[in-house]
């Protein structure tokens, strides 16, 4: 026998630490995490995209992984830690890999930014000198419309060296 | 947004509880893994899913062993992490099948046991196991038994798995010494499913003849196209061009790709005429002892 189309879920507590600090919230099982960090903690640098787990403008980090928020619950974050793009920058300013879209164009409209930046983030964590197929491998799950790509993959290349060189 | 219709969420502890859960709940509910398949399903709000049984944290099922005889893949273990284990480095076709799949987002997320699960005709896995004959570990709550990845999926999105069975792992059979194989498919872009893909395992005599072989077409009809005939083809071959030319021609011309938005049917059997012969020569290099890489083509 089957279970009953549910009409109304009890909400289900969970706790995520997002940029290094802790949030405990009751949520629905269907919210999905893009929207739990834009929505409930108005965290809106994370942007939603195609929402079919395409685009990778909703990429964020997850215990380390980068991964598309919309395509993860919420409450499958339940314990874990999540970095988003508001993470990036310190008091001592932007983060290197900030910097270098900045300074070599790694942007137009900006809509893919966020992903873009968390995707190659944990690139660089992984391969702190990737080659120029190391990046487009990395970034082939986000897109971006305006730059074609090839000032994305120069700031990848100068964060990297200033990571290395800090 | 695009949001799913509500549904229960439940959280066991161990794989005796999931089994007891979704027998109990029954065959609206789903399990959940790493979601990279289900989730977009469920925000099409296909199906009518009631209960989804998180099985994503349960302990022991994501192991990777490479052993004397055999390669064990847990169910839950990622593409990303099998693309960087002990097997993909022995099984180039391992690698070339992990590491192409989607993007790196959705491979830290996927799971193997996920992607035969759904039985999607654009997955990877199951056609790149049937190249290795691959055995799909099942646990029920009437105990395990063991099917051959080629019986596993019977249609599209169906699979032999009963209401409470879940896939805990697959098993690869190491193959003998001059043995290669390589899985390739051709995408529009990264995170897009596969407009076709081929996969073939060969293994070769001290002459360098081919003396067992297993071909597979993907993502172009309900499951995945395999022909006896082409294999067959094969065998007694030194695998030139036109070797893998007239094989490839017994497995592609009678498929009849659907036409949908990644190409017409002509077009689909095109590519696949194309990847044969790609696919076969990178088998054919790996099985002379050539280590090279391969992966998944997109612009």
């Amino acid at each position: 026998m089957s279970e009953t189309k549910p009409e109304f879920v009890e909400a289900v507590d969970i706790e995520i630490t997002v940029n290094g600090k802790s949030y405990q919230r009751s949520v629905e099982p269907r919210m999905l995490l893009v929207e739990f960090l834009r929505e409930e903690l108005r965290l809106t640098g994370t942007h939603i995209g195609c929402d079919t787990s395409y685009c990778g403008a909703c990429t964020i980090r997850l215990d380390g992984d980068a991964v598309k928020s919309c395509t993860l619950f919420a409450v499958q974050a339940d314990g874990a830690k999540v970095a988003t793009v508001e993470g990036l920058a310190t008091e001592a300013g932007l983060h290197p890999l900030q910097k270098a879209f900045s300074e070599h164009h790694g942007l137009q409209c900006g809509y893919c930014t966020p992903g873009m930046l968390m995707s190659a983030s944990a690139l660089l964590d992984e391969i702190p000198n990737p080659s120029d197929k190391d990046i487009k491998k990395r970034i082939a799950g986000n897109v971006c419309r305006c730059t074609g790509y090839q000032n994305i993959i120069k700031s990848v290349h100068a964060a990297a060296n200033e990571l290395r060189e800090a | 947004m695009m949001y799913p219709a509500p549904f229960r969420y439940h959280r066991p502890e161990n794989l005796n509880a999931a089994l007891q859960l979704l027998q109990r709940l029954g065959e609206d509910a789903k399990p959940l893994a790493g979601g990279q398949t289900l989730i977009p399903m469920l925000k099409m709000r296909v199906g009518d899913v009631t209960d989804l049984v998180d099985i994503g944290r349960l302990p022991d099922l994501d192991e990777i062993q490479l052993g004397e005889s055999e390669a064990r893949i847990g169910a839950l273990a990622t593409h990303a992490r099998i693309a960087a284990s002990s097997v993909a480095q022995r099984l180039p076709s391992v690698r070339d099948c992990a590491g192409g799949i989607a993007d790196a987002q959705v491979r830290a997320r996927g799971t193997i046991g996920g992607s035969i699960s759904t039985g999607d005709p654009s997955t990877d896995w199951a056609p790149m196991l049937h190249t290795m004959a691959a055995i799909v570990e099942i646990q029920g709550p009437g105990g395990k038994r063991e099917v051959a990845i080629d019986d596993f999926i019977t249609d599209a999105y169906t699979t032999v798995l009963q209401t409470g069975e879940l896939v805990t792992g697959v098993r690869i059979p190491l193959p003998p010494a001059r043995s290669g194989g390589a899985y390739i498919g051709y995408k529009r872009s990264a995170p897009a499913y596969p407009t076709a893909a081929v996969g073939i395992q060969l293994t070769l005599d001290e002459n360098d003849v081919c003396i067992a072989a297993r071909c597979v077409l993907s993502a172009v009809a309900s499951r995945p196209v395999t022909s006896a005939a082409a294999d067959a083809a094969l065998v007694g071959t030194r695998l030139t061009e036109e070797d893998l030319r007239a094989a490839g021609e017994l497995i592609i011309a009678d498929t009849n790709p659907p036409a949908d938005v990644r190409g017409s049917a002509d077009y689909k059997r095109s590519v696949l005429r194309g990847l044969f012969l790609q696919v076969g020569a990178k088998a054919l290099q790996r099985a002379k002892g050539e280590n090279i890489e391969g992966e998944h083509n997109y612009v």
